[in-house]
């Protein structure tokens, strides 16, 4: 790992470049309807401009942005998010993850309810694979130490 | 074919040119840091062209607000290569030279 201050050029590319790669990331999510992209990929993206910063800096000024247990808290969010959706689809009458049921709720028809249910079902998505990823750098780079950083 | 058509082939023959000589240079030079000079310098400006080139291309049919959207995006890509590149050349000098990669000189070799 770098230390911390060691490199000016690198820590402020790092950044001037990390709003960018997530703004990029909700756009690769959110047009991931009508060209290549979607919740994986625009969490890999969002899980990178963490990283980015873990690396450009260091693994404990990482740990005070996003500690460990947020970090867990997004994990479950995103899960809750992706199954909840499913879930509702169930309550209101369908079968699992059948997005036409959300019409119900949603004040449009049931062909824009799949696309919303989609894209809600994506964000969970999202939200998982960034805070998987970090986590899986995290315990990687960190092998192990910088206990006192998982409070 | 248009002159769009042939400034873009201008812009993308000038890059395959440098990316050459990065090339040429990382095969051929002696160490770590010369060969990081070359590919740092070569490879950047050889990708910034090659991408500027594929931008002015997708303007050839004639400017529609369509392809101008994606030459922008492409615009975007050269720039980030341009601000990226340059900088993990310097990380990765800066990791060999915090791990004591000694430079060659020329008396080494006698």
């Amino acid at each position: 790992m770098i230390r911390r201050h060691e490199d000016i050029i690198i820590e402020s590319l790092a950044r001037f470049l990390t709003p960018f790669i997530q703004a990029f990331a909700l756009y690769v999510l959110f047009l991931g309807h009508y060209s290549p992209g979607g919740g994986f990929q625009g969490g890999v993206l969002m899980g990178a401009s963490f990283i980015l910063l873990v690396i450009a800096y260091d693994i404990i000024e990482g740990k005070r942005r996003i500690t460990e247990k947020f970090n867990i808290v997004l994990n479950a969010t995103g899960v809750m998010v992706f199954s909840g959706t499913g879930l509702l689809c169930l309550i209101l009458g369908g079968e699992f993850l059948d997005y036409s049921q959300l019409a119900a709720i949603l004040p449009v028809g049931p062909e824009e309810a799949r696309g919303l249910g989609i894209l809600a079902v994506e964000i969970g998505v999202e939200i998982t694979v960034a805070a998987i990823m970090v986590s899986i750098f995290l315990d990687l780079a960190s092998a192990g130490e910088h206990e006192e950083a998982l409070k | 074919m248009s002159i769009m058509s042939i400034v873009s082939i201008l812009f993308i023959a000038g890059g395959t040119f440098f990316f050459f000589g990065a090339t040429v240079g990382l095969i051929r030079f002696p160490d770590f840091y010369a060969r990081m000079h070359a590919t740092g310098k070569g490879d950047t400006l050889g990708a910034f062209l090659v991408v500027i080139g594929i931008a002015l291309y997708n303007l050839h049919n004639g400017l529609e607000l369509g392809s101008i959207l994606t030459s922008i995006k492409v615009i975007f890509i050269a720039i980030f290569i341009f601000l990226a590149n340059p900088t993990a050349t310097h990380a990765i000098t800066k990791g060999g030279l915090d791990a004591g990669v000694v430079p060659w000189t020329k008396e080494k070799t006698k």
